[in-house]
């Protein structure tokens, strides 16, 4: 038997479980820009669209400070208490 | 002589268990077989087992050299098999034959050490009065043997297992039917080289390294914001196959890799991929026998090699920067398994790279720069003035990330000594190579527009839009001087000097970051 210890920061690895799915899209819903170039032209196309098919939720629009480090913790504090929903526009 | 003595359970040569403290006045002896005085008062001690009243445990550090013993001397006193060591380790054992002698509830009431004549007549005068031994036939004095424990590499793995061990990380354990390099590759541990095994012993052995607490907190790595104690580095260190003395330097890179300034969140995400660059200054460098000389960049020497790859083994391991995870890079980079130099100090006419960033020329630092790519060669041989050699590096420097790519930002000179000799015929500073590669670099805008030839450079709509004299206006190829990091480093042979370049600079993308190496 042979020991070693462990090099990594020991989280277990576990599937994550997505979380349920609501039956529609109601309240308000964010459009994140990570701030990649081009990612505001593919949120404002996908905010019109949504606009024009879910008149009744509203869209708030955010946009992290650069696309090459993680969202502060503010922003990701104002998402998540403003909103229900989140979708993230990834890159170019 | 009233330290409560630590309590234990042993089997003896026939599976009887045997504990301590046993209710009753007893002695404890520890012996190895090995030991001619051992074997010299192995009478002595069955003579002690033999007073009524008074229990002795014979502790042996070792399974043939208690059957040895026993049968040899013909021993009535239990021989309790220790050779695990532990009990001899909770007993902190220096020299055997050690005998203690203890009360009812284990409490130290005398002990002796080694053979001296009038010491042990006065132990059995105090502890067994009534046994009869012919003194006589017994030299004045022998001297002890070492114990088991004290050999460095038992010492090392009962150290580790004790309950006062320094280690904390949790311990995987590998069936004897696995393989112990294929299990670490299955883990995903290693960067796709073979590993060193983290053992409990070579962790410990790293640790002594640096003096920092084991379990103090050196950094936070992201991206899974983990925190990265001096352990787990130590942990990342061996894989690296680093040496102790090399951990200050390790650690102090951790620590500038994580600040928000270095940004290695981003550097390691970067579908540009980019790497850190790490370059030593100071006395370290000599104590650690560092490469700044021939192949200096390259392979062959273990410091460099193995430093740079445990500060990119810990952001994989411990922060969880792994390719196709959080790490995007298009083409990858070889300076992601290593690239780690130091500076050859002694052979520049110029202040270190350290001292230029404000630290003393005697302290020993580190600094990181996020580069996407280099060492690329700039060959120059026939340049005889400083002016033209200058010429010839900012000429081929251009050519970082794009031709038509002006006011980047930091890259890494890498100047040879040869080089550097040319440069001395007329005392070029740092600050005039950086000025003439920014002369030579410099293009009118309107050369850098995008066009047929190449769709990279200034956006054509953009340039459509600026007056004639903006358009005449000079962009060098950095935003400032500062941004050309001079390092001096090679062999003595040979006209060749190199460069690295950026990734995104300033305080949206990366920044050097220095740090002071705790050199002990």
């Amino acid at each position: 038997m042979t020991t070693i210890m462990d090099p990594t920061d020991e989280r277990v690895p576990v599937a994550r479980a997505i979380s349920p799915r609501p039956p529609e899209i109601t309240g308000t819903l964010a459009l994140l820009d990570i701030s990649k170039p081009r990612g505001n032209v593919l949120l404002d196309r996908l905010e019109e669209l949504l606009r024009e098919r879910l008149p009744d939720v509203a869209v708030n629009r955010y946009a992290k400070p650069t696309f090459t480090k993680p969202a502060p913790r503010v922003l990701r504090h104002e998402i998540k208490n403003d909103n229900d929903f989140v979708i993230e526009a990834l890159a170019d | 002589m009233s330290a409560l003595l630590p309590a234990f359970s042993l089997q003896d040569l026939d599976g009887r268990s045997h504990t301590f403290p046993r209710g009753t006045k007893s002695v404890v002896c520890f012996v190895k077989e090995d030991c001619p005085t051992c074997n010299l008062v192995m009478p002595l001690i069955d003579a002690l087992h033999g007073e009524s009243g008074l229990g002795v445990l014979v502790t042996g550090q070792t399974v043939d050299g208690n059957q040895v013993l026993a049968r040899r001397h013909a021993l009535n006193a239990p021989v309790l098999d220790d050779s695990e060591l532990t009990v001899s380790f909770a007993y902190d054992v220096e020299t055997v034959p050690l005998v203690i002698a203890a009360d009812h509830e284990g409490v130290e009431a005398d002990r002796l050490v080694g053979f001296d004549k009038n010491e042990w007549r006065a132990f059995f005068e105090r502890h067994a009065a009534g046994a009869t031994v012919d003194w006589d036939a017994y030299p004045d004095w022998r001297p002890g043997c070492g114990s088991l424990t004290q050999d460095p590499i038992i010492g090392e793995r009962l150290r580790a297992a004790s309950e006062n061990s320094p280690l904390s990380a949790r311990r995987v354990e590998i069936a004897p039917h696995d393989d112990v390099h294929e299990f670490m590759f299955d883990q995903g541990f290693s960067d796709g080289l073979p590993i060193v095994p983290p053992t409990p012993e070579r962790v410990l052995r790293m640790l002594e390294g640096t003096s920092r607490d084991p379990q103090s907190l050196v950094a936070t790595i992201p991206p899974n914001l983990a925190p990265a104690t001096v352990e787990k580095i130590a942990v990342n260190a061996v894989l690296a196959g680093c040496r102790p003395e090399y951990l200050p330097v390790v650690i102090a890179a951790i620590e500038a890799a994580c600040t928000d300034t270095f940004n290695v969140h981003g550097v390691m995400a970067t579908t540009m991929g980019a790497s850190p660059v790490m370059v030593v200054n100071g006395p370290i460098r000599q104590r650690i026998g560092m490469n700044m000389g021939l192949s200096a960049l390259g392979q062959g020497n273990r410091a460099n090699a193995t430093i740079g790859r445990a500060v990119r083994l810990a952001l994989r391991n411990v922060g969880g920067a792994r390719p196709g995870g959080t790490e995007r890079s298009t083409l990858g980079n070889p300076m992601k398994y290593s690239m780690c130099f130091a500076e050859w100090e002694e052979r520049s006419p110029w202040p270190a790279l350290h001292v230029e960033r404000g630290f003393d020329a005697g302290e020993s630092v580190v600094t990181l720069f996020a580069m996407t790519g280099g060492p690329s060669l700039i060959v120059d041989q026939t340049s005889r003035a400083a002016r033209q050699l200058a010429g010839s590096f900012g000429m081929s420097m251009e050519s970082a990330h794009n031709v038509r790519a002006h006011n980047m930002g930091d890259c890494i000179l890498v100047v040879s000594p040869e080089h550097i000799d040319t440069l001395r015929t007329e005392n070029y500073t740092k600050a005039d190579v950086r000025n003439r590669i920014q002369e030579v670099t410099s293009r009118r805008l309107r050369e850098l527009v995008a066009d047929a030839r190449s769709g990279a450079g200034l956006d054509p709509a953009l340039a459509a839009g600026m007056p004639a004299d903006k358009l005449d206006s000079l962009a060098p190829k950095f935003s400032s001087p500062g941004n050309i990091h001079l390092v001096v480093a090679g062999s003595e042979a040979g006209k060749f000097s190199a460069f690295f370049h950026g990734w995104a600079s300033g305080p949206r993308g990366s920044m050097p970051v220095s740090r002071k190496i705790d050199d002990p």
